[in-house]
């Protein structure tokens, strides 16, 4: 790999069917628990159908919208509790 | 911004879909002048078409759609339903509350956002959200 990549900070989308409400939400909890864990990371919010396009290393979203992005190239992450913040950086720690 | 105040919470809501929940939540801010009749419309066609991936947390729905759909002010309502109502979430049916979200363009919208996450981010309020019988109950959590 070039050594310069690895440098380049990770892209984490989190994911709601329009890219205004929910998907905020997670994203400010997902951005809590990287910064707990001391994880830099570029952590975005969009919806579903301009999630693929945009080409992250991480889509985090609900189980109903990970379905509808099977076949996408980013490693998507399932939270069921948007508000649970023990199950949000468990799915982090299991994925990163 | 208006977030849970008196006027926009209703308990022990009968409502038999998901659909039917979804306007009755957006009633109470259209009826204040908060959200426009297209804006509840819009949530019901998000929810048709994108499915129930707005029950984020174990009973909880907060649907919305698009600023642009016809939004005045943002703000929050929440109706408690006698009877829960499954929305098809493989993780989080049934659902028991539900929180219309009048989703603005401004800083206020984040601003109403993070109330939310305040109050619900604490399970402790979630359940007494659930069970409870009068807005002092809910009024008491909001501080």
């Amino acid at each position: 790999m070039d050594q310069k990549e690895s440098w380049v900070t990770m892209k984490i989308l989190c994911v709601c069917g329009l890219g205004q409400g929910t998907s905020l939400i997670l994203r400010m909890n997902v951005e809590t628990a990287l910064r707990e864990m001391g994880i830099t990371a570029d952590v975005d919010n969009t919806d579903v159908s301009s999630a693929s396009s945009l080409n992250p290393d991480i889509i985090i979203t609900s189980n109903e919208l990970a379905q509808s992005l099977k076949g996408t190239p980013s490693k998507v992450i399932i939270v069921n509790n948007y508000f649970d913040m023990d199950e949000i950086r468990s799915a982090l720690k299991e994925n990163l | 911004m208006k977030f849970l105040e008196r006027d926009i919470v209703a308990l022990n809501v009968e409502v038999s879909t998901p659909e039917e929940a979804i306007q009755k939540a957006g009633h109470l801010l259209s009826d204040k002048g908060y959200v426009t009749q297209s804006y509840i419309d819009a949530m019901i066609r998000s929810f048709q078409k994108n499915g129930p991936y707005f029950v984020i947390a174990p009973n909880i729905a907060i649907p919305h759609a698009r600023p642009e759909d016809g939004v005045k002010e943002a703000s929050v309502s929440l109706i408690q339903l006698k009877e829960p109502v499954s929305f098809g979430s493989t993780g989080n049916d049934p659902v028991k509350l539900v929180f219309a979200l009048g989703a603005s363009n401004s800083d206020e919208h984040l601003n109403v956002l993070k109330m939310l996450m305040k109050v619900l981010g604490n399970a402790e309020n979630t359940e007494k959200l659930k069970l409870a019988k009068n807005y002092e109950e809910i009024k008491s959590l909001l501080n």
